[in-house]
């Protein structure tokens, strides 16, 4: 049994309003900034590596995906710089290139009507570790005083809010990996009950001692320290995924206002739905399709308008041939065009699949389909027509899947208008 | 401790803002109008606490809203400890 969480816009006092892209702001490991990392994905760059951010020799996982040519000081202020992790910094800037791509002045919106939300995993981890060290290896007085906040779930949000000066509804999402879907949808919900405009979507990353010993202990991540074959979901080589930094942030806004003010338009959320998988050992089929078939129809569209699915992609094997299931399942053997982008960037945790909205709403505005690279060889027993170099194709209707661990199924349907 | 040293440890530990010159004639100006809030002075008193082996209360702390206040409060303090010393 599972328990999908629908998503109704009748009803007083929510409107039916409509949620439009109008903004989007990117730090992957493949590209920093929307366009870099849109045009290393369209080349099928990888963005995977051997780990940097600290010595990896020790550990039976050594590549990661990890954000490239961000030097903090250019782009964060000097008194955010003392209070912010790594991944918060990487959200404040895709965060302000998203507010500038759609051509707001928030300071110009009034007071409340702009929020964020954002989605997130696990916090400010290196920042958590690096002050936890010092609590341990020297006591209270050397920890900082922006531990009080730098590592709570809610930090993105909280920081890009205090920023650009927006008030209005805001807050975070936890559901581990589905959670680039959850807080575009929450954000949603904020527009329905009358805000103007939410900045939502996703950075995320824990590329630290600490936060790697979390990964591996939760036994997904690939042991294989190849960059070409450490991560290739739906590959009969697979072994798991590969962990990353990073993600998107967009704009999401009422219909109303953004044609107003003349906003240029990347696309429509259109339909949204979230399933839990069925307590374990109890059997019953996954919640990941059920979450697509309610999205779909939220939206009001059938599987043969859907131009393209990103999949969820895991990389470890069984949740790969569950996901494989719920696409054939739904559109048929080779049905529908399939692509996993995150082959080029690893696993982004909360900011996965908000990089696979922003990549689904590019692939709109561009008629492309970004490839799935390093994949060779399907799984047997797994046919998908997995796009492994850039396809042009007309794209109006993309369906972005997203499973977090602990049971949580996402999926989105994003629309040209 | 004198006004340069305060303010290059407020830099230090809480960054500078935008549009501020802590060189400048900022003595008597709010610390909220130089851009720091009560975590960024209790970054900065906590740091001082641990450079000269100091204890700050929080309360007065609170009250010192500006660099001329905070710095009598901590020479207060730096006389006190030398005394005890």
């Amino acid at each position: 049994m599972t328990t999908p969480v629908l998503e109704r816009s009748a009803g007083s006092p929510q409107r039916a309003r409509t949620a439009l892209f109008t903004g989007i702001g990117v730090a992957a490991p493949n590209g920093l900034g929307t366009e870099a990392w849109w045009a290393a994905t369209l080349a099928g760059t990888n963005g995977i590596d051997r780990v940097t951010r600290f010595d990896p020799s020790s550990y039976p996982a050594q590549l990661a995906g990890e954000v490239p040519g961000f030097t903090a000081e250019e782009h964060i202020p000097s008194r955010l710089l003392p209070q912010t992790d790594h991944m918060t910094r990487l959200a404040l800037y895709a965060a302000k290139e998203a507010i500038d791509d759609a051509g707001v002045d928030p300071a110009q919106l009034p007071e409340f009507a702009a929020g964020v939300v954002t989605a997130s995993s696990a916090g400010g981890f290196e920042f958590g570790q690096r002050e936890l060290e010092a609590l341990w290896s020297k006591g209270g007085q050397y920890v900082s005083a922006y531990q009080s906040f730098a590592w709570f779930y809610a930090v993105n949000s909280g920081q890009i809010s205090i920023r650009h000066g927006m008030r209005g509804p805001s807050g975070v999402l936890v559901t581990e990996q589905a959670g680039g879907l959850d807080a575009v949808a929450q954000a949603r919900r904020q527009l329905r009950k009358g805000s103007r405009l939410i900045v939502t979507g996703g950075v995320d990353g824990a590329i630290c001692p600490w936060g790697w010993t979390a990964q591996l202990a939760g036994a997904r991540l690939s042991p294989v320290n190849e960059p070409d074959s450490a991560f290739v979901p739906f590959d009969a080589r697979a072994r798991g995924y590969v962990p990353g930094e990073g993600g998107a942030i967009l704009i999401l806004e009422d219909a109303d206002e953004a044609r107003e003010r003349g906003a240029r338009v990347y696309g429509r959320l259109a339909g949204y739905a979230a399933t839990f998988d069925p307590k374990p050992g109890t059997g019953g089929e996954p919640g990941l399709r059920r979450a697509a078939e309610l999205a779909l129809a939220e939206a009001g569209v059938g599987t043969a308008d859907v131009d393209v699915v990103f999949a969820d992609g895991s990389g470890v094997e069984e949740l790969d041939r569950q996901e494989a299931d719920a696409i054939s399942g739904l559109f048929g053997s080779r049905g529908v065009p399939v692509t996993v982008p995150k082959t080029m960037t690893g696993r982004l945790y909360a900011g996965g699949a908000a990089l696979d909205l922003a990549a689904a709403l590019l692939s709109i505005r561009d008629g492309l389909i970004p490839p799935t690279v390093n994949v060779e060889r399907q799984a047997e027993g797994i046919d998908l027509d997995l796009v492994t170099a850039v396809r042009p194709h007309p794209v109006r209707t993309v369906l972005v899947l997203a499973r977090g661990n602990g049971g949580f199924n996402a999926a989105a349907v994003v629309t040209a208008d | 401790m004198t006004l340069s040293e305060l303010t290059n440890l407020l830099r230090e530990c809480a960054g500078e803002a935008e549009g501020v010159d802590l060189d400048g004639d900022v003595l008597d100006t709010a610390l909220a109008d130089l851009g720091y809030d009560s975590l960024a002075v209790l970054q900065t008193t906590g740091r001082i606490e641990r450079d000269y082996d100091i204890r700050l209360s929080d309360d007065t702390v609170a009250e010192a809203t500006t660099p001329r206040l905070l710095l009598d409060f901590i020479n207060e303090s730096l006389a006190q400890s030398q005394q005890a010393a």
